[in-house]
Parts: C-alpha cells; sequence; structure tokens
C-alpha cells in the first residue's frame, strides 16, 4: 500500500463515492414498494436493506474481473479513464435521483467508461455488439420479463384470494414482501458491491500496487460494503417515491407479487447468464403489479420519463465521462479541476435537491408541497430548469445522431458530440 | 454480434413460471390461514375443519421458504 500514488488514491475514493450513489440510487429497487404498501416502515425499511447490502458484499468472492463486462477494450486502460469514467457516472447518478428516476447504475458507469475510453483511445476501444447486448436489448427486455410475471402473478393472487377478509389477509402479504425485499437487498449487495471492489482493484493493478489477478485487499471489501450500506441507509427518498407511490398505486397483494417477481428474474438473469439490470426489472415489476389488478392504472407520463432516463443514462453519463476524460488528459491539473467540478457539480445537485426536499417522514404521502402536479410547476422550476440545463447536449446529439458514423445506434450520440473534440485529442 | 435468445428466453421462462408459482402458492397458505380461523371461531374451540387447512397452509409456506433459502443458495454460492 505505500506506493499509492495521489491520482490512485482520487480514483478510489471517486470510487467509493460511486458506490454510495449506486446504495442510495438503488434502494428504491428492494424497498419501494415495502414503504408504499405499509408493510415496513420507512427508516426500518432502509435499515434492513442496509444491512443485506453490507452483508452481500461479503458474501461472495467471485469479484468482477472487468468492469464493463467486454463492453470496451481493458488493456491498457488507464487511471484516470477510470476516473473519469466515475465522474460521468457519479454526475448522472445524482441527477436523475435529484429528478427522482430510477436508472440503472451500472448502465450508467458502462456509459462514463464508453465516453472516456473513446476520449482515450478512440473509437476501437468500444465493442458495439456488446453494447447492444449488454445494455440496449435487456433495457428493453427487463422490464417485459418482470413486468409480465409481476402482472400475471398479482391476477393470480386476486383470484385466489378473492373471497377472505382483506383484513386478514394483508398481514400475510406483507410478510411475504418483506422476504422477496431482502432477497433483492442481499442480491444487490453481492452484484454492486462487488463491482465497485472490482474497479478499485482493477485501479490498485493498473496503478501496480497489486499484481494482476489478484484478490481484493480486506480493506478494499470492507470498505466497499459500508460506502454501499451508507449510501442505502442514507436512502435515496425521491426515487423510492416515485417507484413506491409515482408510477401505479399498490395494494399489499401487489406489492408482494412485483417484489417476487422482481427477485425471481434477477435470481434467474444472474445465474443463466442474461443479466438485466436491477432497476429496469424492478421498475417493471411495479408497473406489471400495476396493469394486473383490475382498474389499476399505470402513469404512463411517469413512466415516460423514466424510459427517457433510461435510453439517455449512456449517452449522457459518456459524454460526462469523455469530457472528463479530455479534463484529465491535460495533466495533473486536469485531474485537480474534473475532481473540482465533480466535488461542484454534486454541491449544486444537493442544494438544489433542498429546496424541495423528500425524505423518510413524506415519502409516501400523497402530496410534497405541491409535489405530483409541481413536477411540471412553479416550485419545481428547479427540476425544469436542470432538465434544461443538462438534456439539450444529448437530446441535440440525438438529432444529428442519424446524420453519423458507421457505429451502433447508441455510440453514435456519443460519437457526434464527441467528434469536435476529437482532433485536438488524436 | 451474437444475442443469446436462448438464455434470455430461459430467463423469462424461469421468471414467469417460478413468480407465478410462488405467489399462487403463497397466497393459498394465506387463504388457507384464514379459512382455518374462520372455521376455529365457527365451531368454538377448533373443530376438525381447521386441521387440513392449516396443514396446507404450513406446506404452502414451507414451500415458499425452500424457494428463499435456494434464492439465497444462489447468491452465496
Amino acid at each position: 500500500m505505500e506506493n499509492i500514488t495521489l491520482l490512485l488514491g482520487i480514483v478510489i475514493v471517486t470510487a467509493l463515492v460511486f458506490d454510495f450513489t449506486n446504495g442510495f440510487h438503488d434502494t428504491a429497487n428492494a424497498m419501494a414498494t415495502t414503504i408504499s404498501t405499509g408493510a415496513l416502515k420507512p427508516k426500518t425499511a432502509v435499515a434492513m436493506s442496509a444491512v443485506l447490502n453490507l452483508v452481500g458484499a461479503f458474501l461472495s468472492v467471485e469479484v468482477a474481473k472487468t468492469i464493463s463486462g467486454g463492453i470496451i477494450n481493458e488493456d491498457g486502460l488507464k487511471t484516470e479513464v477510470i476516473f473519469a469514467a466515475l465522474v460521468g457516472a457519479i454526475l448522472w447518478n445524482l441527477l436523475t435521483w435529484l429528478l427522482g428516476l430510477p436508472s440503472s447504475s451500472s448502465h450508467a458507469l458502462f456509459g462514463g467508461l464508453i465516453g472516456a475510453a473513446v476520449m482515450s483511445m478512440g473509437w476501437s476501444s468500444v465493442n458495439g455488439g456488446t453494447v447492444v447486448t449488454k445494455v440496449l436489448l435487456p433495457a428493453v427486455a427487463a422490464p417485459l420479463v418482470a413486468g409480465i410475471a409481476a402482472s400475471l402473478a398479482t391476477r393470480l393472487t386476486y383470484r385466489i384470494s378473492s373471497r377472505t377478509d382483506e383484513k386478514a389477509t394483508s398481514k400475510g402479504y406483507r410478510a411475504g414482501q418483506i422476504a422477496s425485499a431482502g432477497l433483492v437487498s442481499l442480491a444487490h449487495g453481492t452484484n454492486d458491491a462487488q463491482k465497485t471492489m472490482g474497479i478499485i482493484t482493477l485501479a490498485l493493478i493498473t496503478g501496480g500496487v497489486l499484481n494482476p489477478g489478484a484478490n481484493p485487499p480486506l480493506w478494499v471489501i470492507v470498505s466497499a460494503g459500508v460506502a454501499i450500506a451508507l449510501g442505502t441507509y442514507l436512502g435515496g427518498w425521491r426515487i423510492i417515491r416515485t417507484m413506491g407511490k409515482g408510477l401505479t398505486e399498490l395494494a399489499p397483494q401487489q406489492g408482494f407479487a412485483a417484489q417476487t417477481s422482481a427477485a425471481t428474474a434477477i435470481l434467474a438473469s444472474s445465474h443463466i447468464g442474461f443479466s438485466l439490470s436491477t432497476t429496469q426489472v424492478c421498475s417493471g415489476a411495479v408497473m406489471g403489479a400495476g396493469l394486473g389488478r383490475k382498474g389499476g392504472v399505470v402513469r404512463w407520463s411517469t413512466a415516460t420519463r423514466m424510459f427517457v432516463a433510461w435510453g439517455l443514462t449512456l449517452p449522457a453519463a459518456g459524454l460526462v465521462g469523455a469530457g472528463a476524460e479530455l479534463l484529465t488528459k491535460q495533466g495533473d491539473w486536469g485531474v485537480a479541476v474534473t475532481a473540482a467540478l465533480l466535488i461542484g457539480g454534486s454541491a449544486v445537485i444537493w442544494s438544489l435537491s433542498r429546496r424541495q426536499p423528500v425524505d423518510h417522514t413524506n415519502v409516501t404521502a400523497d402530496e410534497i408541497g405541491a409535489t405530483g402536479a409541481a413536477r411540471d410547476g412553479e416550485p419545481a422550476g428547479v427540476v425544469t430548469t436542470a432538465i434544461a440545463a443538462v438534456t439539450p447536449p444529448p437530446a441535440g446529439a440525438l438529432a444529428t445522431a442519424s446524420v453519423g458514423a458507421p457505429e451502433p445506434p447508441m455510440s453514435e450520440n456519443t460519437a457526434s458530440v464527441a467528434d469536435p473534440a476529437r482532433p485536438a485529442t488524436v | 454480434m451474437k444475442i443469446d435468445w436462448a438464455a434470455l428466453g430461459s430467463v423469462f421462462g424461469v421468471s414467469l413460471v417460478v413468480t407465478v408459482a410462488l405467489v399462487g402458492l403463497f397466497t393459498l397458505g394465506i387463504v388457507g390461514l384464514s379459512k382455518q380461523e374462520q372455521a376455529r371461531t365457527a365451531t368454538a374451540g377448533g373443530g376438525t375443519g381447521a386441521l387440513p387447512a392449516r396443514l396446507g397452509a404450513y406446506a404452502c409456506f414451507a414451500l415458499c421458504a425452500a424457494a428463499v433459502s435456494y434464492g439465497i443458495y444462489l447468491i452465496v454460492v
């Protein structure tokens, strides 16, 4: 550990920050429906999820040997590229949190990596086919798989229990829901904390501190587990609110069906080998459960915003990652500027979030100040400004993409935007 | 680019079947327990009708618990 350079230190801290945002971004996956159906009190739910995340981090020793799963060529990956990728992923995670939109933290990381790698090593470092099979296709498949299962299960459970007293049964459903939510938390801890351990280990290997193929040292395992658990405990209340109440209203039966289908789909996907994003599986399950009940409604406007966020995750995080890599390439001062921008950007997002706080006291309330409609209205002028400030670049990219390069569609978005800067870097 | 349709298909199939089976079982268990409750209050003090309903409910819950344990096993190993 004695020859950890300053840059390496910064990367490790940034990776832990990413792990932290990953934790509070994804609390919603396991606990949103549990909180909204009243199965657990908000604080109890996030505490349980945090503990299970921490336990999950220690359960498995199968560390992710590649951080991108083959999306980019990781040979000769430089430490600052990892740093730039993390900056992109963190900022996108914070922004979607501010907007209360569940989006995949892994896809944000992939996006950041793609952007940073392209900026650093050119387009040949990105494997376009893998982007389609690992990011685009699962984004479509995950909500369908979990949603169909959840809606059928909801239908079935309403049919079987139609002649029993609702009060007597809801207690049982809540217990079942807690069990399946626990499984989701545990699986999340094993997967996502592992991811951060993988990143730190890879950074240590590229920095020459560890030998190639080494397992992560104990301090890496502990700090990654603690970071994700802390993030989870802090609770991404905004996203919990969207998933628990914003997409649809859930009764205990539906919450149970949704959570069970999410847990099953996550476990099935990680063991059959077609990896699906936890966030997308859970959102799909919630919508499916909403549709499965007679007269159930899904708020498609919220769902549409969520789908748009999924689509933008890769290009947006990629853009930020590319920009960050452009800066870090300039040398030490570039790294310092990037770090300052990351801290500044996070502070701005945090202070924006304070104007209309969502926390454990009002997470299941029907109205937050004037939320709901106000999201697009007056106090949420903040939110609108934030969207306006951030979305134009990728939106413009989408528009120009059709003109684009002979790359697969997802890469084009980043391509056309990254292009102007490329001549300077190649 | 090779899309592994077989893996996607089996994730889809397994998720669907397991979810519906588990939710169905659990619901049967809950219904069984509430039936047993009704039977008990009806016959005042545990009539014979309560026993099969209760046993059935416990069997359903046991199967669900087994599924959860298998899930934990999958996560750990």
